[in-house]
């Protein structure tokens, strides 16, 4: 086990959960003291904590105690949820079950969500063997069953943690919101409950957690293109920061939008399979709309250079982006993104390179 | 999931018919529909639909699957590449 310390407010060890976490609406007298209980309904705290995660916001401090809760009032039937210690995956799965009466288990997945901790093994046989253990889940339920969400499963072998625990272990829906369904069917999924698809609300939703780790990055990117705009060019330092500058920090943030927001939205319309592709073909859209807006003469080399320049700088960052997207996509292998890498990764660096060369060369070109 | 197919023959999923007994674990925790029975035992519907996530290898009792598991994301591939410690991925949701 590992020494007790704090992590982000959740206490990691073999402690039990505590009573007075925000979330905790009382307790429920347990063979080894008492588990605390909740209710399915969230609070303001809870819907605002979502919101600010989303933002990134305390993110990393999400945290739930692992260990046994209550939902409703619960029993020696009572079934047996796992899930991880990120407060959005915990409160996903009370808030999908409503009046009903169950066991969560509540594994420590140093506030990581159960599939990408199943991924990195955090959210695995072992952590759940142990939690199990430390619960005494044994004393606390007759039944020898628990529902591991179907996710879960690139980090839980259920024969290996039927061998170590005794336990079987039961794969339920992809999503919470099936779990009522797939109860009253007698732990029956239907196919559409085990498909995990990437619909517009799920892109939708990771937007804001990619804008605001790019726009750390871009934020200086733009100022630098912008102060360099007045070099040069054609008028003095300050008209052609009006001019250019102004348009250099837009085009960054344009190569940013198609990147972090156009990419993810249009992802299925997009041409290609690989994501570095899509990406391309994003920037190139925002590239154009932005030359159109700021109506280069393209008649003139001057004109000309400065459209392509930004023609490439646009599309090659929004490629690198989208492509970095793979790693919240929820269909991307690793194999096929370093395929994809070893392809995209050269052509993104010279596309840029070679922009940002036109780019300056225009201004000796005015 | 019309538009959002990865790369063409390039995951290293493998199933060795000769071990499968068709108890259809892998089809319960397969998120894209790899799998399929045919008859008694499971063949593979849409090896490109495979994500590599390595459930149905660590849930086949009869170790009939295997895959080179990993996440495919960018991201962690960079950061593995540059020797940052915890190459990890974002995980947003």
């Amino acid at each position: 086990m590992a020494p007790s310390v704090g992590l982000g407010g959740a206490s990691v060890g073999s402690a039990p959960p505590r009573l007075d976490q925000p979330f905790v609406t009382g307790f429920i007298h347990g063979p080894r003291g008492k588990i605390p209980s909740v209710s399915s309904a969230l609070e303001k705290a809870d819907r605002w904590g979502t919101f600010k995660a989303r933002w990134g916001v305390g993110r990393m401090g999400y945290t739930v105690d692992p260990g046994l809760y209550g939902l409703g009032s619960p029993g020696k039937d009572s079934p047996v949820l796992v899930t991880a210690n990120y407060k959005m995956s915990f409160d996903s799965l009370r808030v999908a079950l409503p009046g009903r009466d169950a066991w969560i288990l509540v594994l420590d997945t140093r506030g990581i969500n159960v599939w990408c901790a199943a991924g990195k093994g955090t959210f695995g046989t072992i952590e759940l063997v142990g939690r199990i253990a430390q619960a005494s889940l044994r004393d606390v339920v007759t039944h020898r069953e628990l529902i591991v969400p179907q996710l879960g499963a690139p980090g839980v072998s259920a024969p290996k943690a039927r061998k170590l625990s005794g336990f079987r272990v039961r794969f339920g829906p992809v999503r919470a919101e099936d779990l009522p369904a797939y109860l009253d069917a007698g732990m029956k999924a239907s196919p559409g409950m085990r498909r995990k698809d990437f619909p517009l609300w799920d892109r939708a939703v990771l937007i804001p957690i990619e804008l605001v780790a790019v726009l750390k990055a871009a934020l200086p990117v733009a100022a630098v293109m912008f102060f360099l705009s007045g070099f040069f060019g054609r008028g003095g330092f300050v008209p052609n920061l009006v001019d250019e500058g102004v348009f250099s920090f837009a085009a960054v943030m344009g190569a940013l939008f198609a990147g972090t927001v156009l990419g993810p939205l249009l992802l299925p319309y997009l041409p290609g399979r690989a994501f570095g592709a899509r990406g391309f073909a994003a920037g190139i859209l925002a590239a154009l709309a932005l030359i159109a807006l700021k109506g280069y003469d393209t008649g003139t080399a001057y004109g000309f250079l400065r459209g392509v320049s930004w023609l490439l700088m646009i599309s090659s960052l929004s490629s690198y982006l989208v492509m970095n997207f793979t790693g919240s996509s929820t269909f991307t292998s690793l194999s096929g993104v370093k395929r994809e890498m070893r392809r995209y990764l050269p052509l993104q660096v010279a596309a840029c390179a070679s922009g940002l060369a036109l780019w300056v060369a225009a201004r000796f070109f005015a | 999931m019309a538009g959002l197919t990865y790369l063409k023959d390039v995951v290293t999923l493998a199933l060795d018919e000769q071990r499968c007994t068709g108890c259809g674990m892998c089809l319960e925790v397969c998120p894209h529909e790899v799998f399929q029975m045919d008859g008694r035992t499971v063949r593979i519907r849409d090896r490109d639909a495979c994500m590599e996530c390595g459930a149905c290898s660590l849930n086949c009792p009869a170790g009939a699957l295997t895959v080179k598991a990993g996440v495919g994301c960018a991201a962690a591939v960079i950061n593995g590449m540059l020797g940052r410690k915890g190459a990890s991925c974002c995980c947003a949701e």
